[in-house]
């Protein structure tokens, strides 16, 4: 569904990644582990079109996607969810989720609507509320569930227990696995690697800008080097 | 939808407040701020009272300032909507309005229609200059430092004025709205092209609240202006956002000039006059709140009139700019604005 192959790219000149190569099946989880700085992050922005690889080969859904427009990708179904949120803080729950199907003007958006407040029936029962009055959790979920609005094949999902409590860490990890079973591909940034380990279907480590393992995520949890530098034991 | 998606169970603690700090376009209104201006205007009206000594010189300032106000207020949206969303100072927004206002006099002495009539065309010609210079001009300049931004729309007003000059030349012209007679209202009179002006306005500035608020499109312009990064992601192509936004934000200025035109002394710099006032009231309202805008509109024309009654002889502009002052001191975020 998603294959990076031999990507190289960076910031201002400057190289983060050295021919990173991945792959996404559809329906799967796929965790992508490693410390700070590791390339984690650089390597979604790449494959969602936020910045442009510099060398390599991305593609979606078998075409070429690398230094596309983030539009044009949304549209064929790749989504990225930032660390950063990015909501829009003065707008409601409901305006937030309806301008996440910007791109699917032509598709009734009620479906969508009512499957995000399933998934997540908090912000049904908040749906007038401005999104900056949210707390963290809830406005991962809104995130997350703003993502779910453009119909995504695939979500890309940048660390999205950062700042939560473990208990809340616990019900966005187990929505991710909900939408996995929807049918949704997702490719998981998360430096819990345990948690994420345990959830994924397969993992990639990265160290300094390139992947450095790869395997199922049970295979990762048990290979040594990654119980000593990621999961403390 | 026939599969049951189970759920994710609902936090119910508060945690890890994120809030996001954005510029509001719409901001709840704030009713012990209202109470407030209400009774600063109610002892400003009384002191106008005690200083003309003549109720009926009061009541036709309040009437006129009100009127008058509504059209600011329709000027200083546009300025605050393009603040809003896109970070910029458009020092431009005069000279959009006066080329409004040339072509009212133009289409007026050319064909002779009705002034009003001039709305059909001025608003969707501006709208298009607008769309034109933020897509050719500006949008080159987004993302840089503001003063780039600043020089180039002042550039772009001296270069509206003078093309102005050029085309119409320096005289002074004016325009004449048939049967503006006189309407007694409250023991003051009002010219029916005053009426029109504000009554216009004030339909104009709901429109662009509907627009703003119930719109697929004001919802993305409000999204953009409150998370750029966020509005990409979702697909927003924020470069058209941008274009139409600076847009509308020139077609509230083209609708202004329509229907200030019957009431000013039509030359290539009248846009200037408007342009400072936009500016007070937008700082008044809050910088990007449109309807700080509006709200500061109203209480500038009010200012204005019943400043003129306080300082006989001085220019109307005087205590607009007292206000100006004191706001900058007591309150610089503006009435409608938050503390930053």
């Amino acid at each position: 569904m998603l294959r990076l192959e031999s990507v190289c790219a960076g910031y201002h000149g400057l190289q983060i990644l050295h021919e990173v190569d991945l792959e996404v099946n559809e329906g799967e989880i796929v965790a992508l582990v490693g410390a700070n700085g590791a390339g984690k992050t650089t390597t979604l922005r790449a494959a969602s079109g936020v910045i442009s690889p510099t060398s390599g080969q991305i593609t979606f859904q078998g075409e070429p996607a690398g230094g596309l427009r983030t539009a044009g990708l949304v549209a064929r179904g790749l989504v990225h969810v930032p660390e950063e949120r990015a909501l829009f803080g003065p707008l409601t729950i409901e305006e937030n989720l309806r301008m996440g199907a910007w791109t699917q003007r032509k598709t009734p958006m009620s479906g969508a609507l009512a499957e995000v407040f399933e998934l997540f029936p908090v912000l049904a029962d908040r749906r007038r509320q401005t999104a900056e009055t949210l707390s963290g959790g809830q406005q991962q979920m809104l995130c997350i569930g703003r993502a779910l609005m453009a119909r995504p094949k695939l979500l890309m999902l940048d660390e999205p227990s950062t700042g939560l409590s473990p208990k809340l860490t616990w019900t966005v990890l187990e929505a991710i696995g909900m939408i996995r079973d929807r049918g949704v591909a997702v490719l998981l940034v998360e430096q819990n690697a345990g948690q994420a380990l345990r959830l994924a279907d397969r993992a990639y480590v990265m160290e300094s800008g390139s992947v450095v393992l790869g395997g199922t995520g049970a295979e990762l949890a048990d290979d040594d080097r990654v119980r000593a530098a990621y999961l403390g034991l | 939808m026939t599969e049951q998606i189970p759920s994710a169970t609902a936090p119910t603690v508060a945690e890890g407040e994120g809030h996001t700090s954005s510029p509001r376009l719409w901001a709840r209104v704030p009713w012990t701020r209202v109470a407030i201006g209400v009774g600063f205007f109610v002892v400003a009206i009384a002191l106008a009272y005690l200083r003309a000594g003549n109720g009926d010189v009061v009541r036709q300032a309040v009437l006129t300032g009100i009127l008058i106000g509504g059209v600011y207020g329709l000027v200083a949206m546009g300025l605050t909507l393009i603040f809003g969303v896109l970070d910029i100072v458009n020092f431009a927004h005069g000279a959009f309005l006066a080329v409004a206002l040339y072509i009212t006099v133009t289409m007026v002495s050319r064909l002779g229609v009705n002034p009003l009539v001039a709305l059909f065309v001025a608003v969707p010609v501006m709208f298009l200059l607008g769309a034109g210079v933020q897509r050719f001009v500006l949008a080159g300049a987004m993302g840089k430092p503001l003063e780039n931004q600043l020089l180039i729309t002042l550039g772009l007003a001296l270069l509206i004025d003078n093309v102005l000059l050029m085309s119409f030349g320096p005289n002074p012209q004016s325009v004449k709205l048939p049967g503006d007679t006189g309407v007694q209202i409250f023991g003051a009179v009002a010219t029916v092209s005053r009426l029109l002006a504000f009554g216009v306005a004030i339909v104009l500035a709901a429109l662009l609240y509907v627009l703003l608020q119930r719109t697929r499109l004001g919802t993305a312009i409000r999204a953009v202006a409150a998370n750029e990064a966020g509005a990409q992601l979702v697909g927003i192509d924020t470069r058209r956002i941008y274009m139409a936004t600076f847009a509308i934000g020139t077609a509230c200025a083209g609708a202004a000039g329509v229907l200030v035109a019957p009431l000013v002394t039509i030359e290539p710099t009248t846009g200037e006059l408007f342009n400072i006032i936009a500016f007070v009231v937008v700082v008044l309202g809050g910088m990007g709140n449109v309807i700080g805008a509006l709200v500061g509109g109203l209480i500038i024309g009010l200012t204005e009139q019943l400043g003129a009654l306080y300082f006989p002889g001085q220019s109307p502009l005087l205590s607009v700019f007292v206000v100006f002052v004191l706001v900058l001191f007591l309150r610089p975020q503006g009435l409608f604005g938050k503390a930053s």
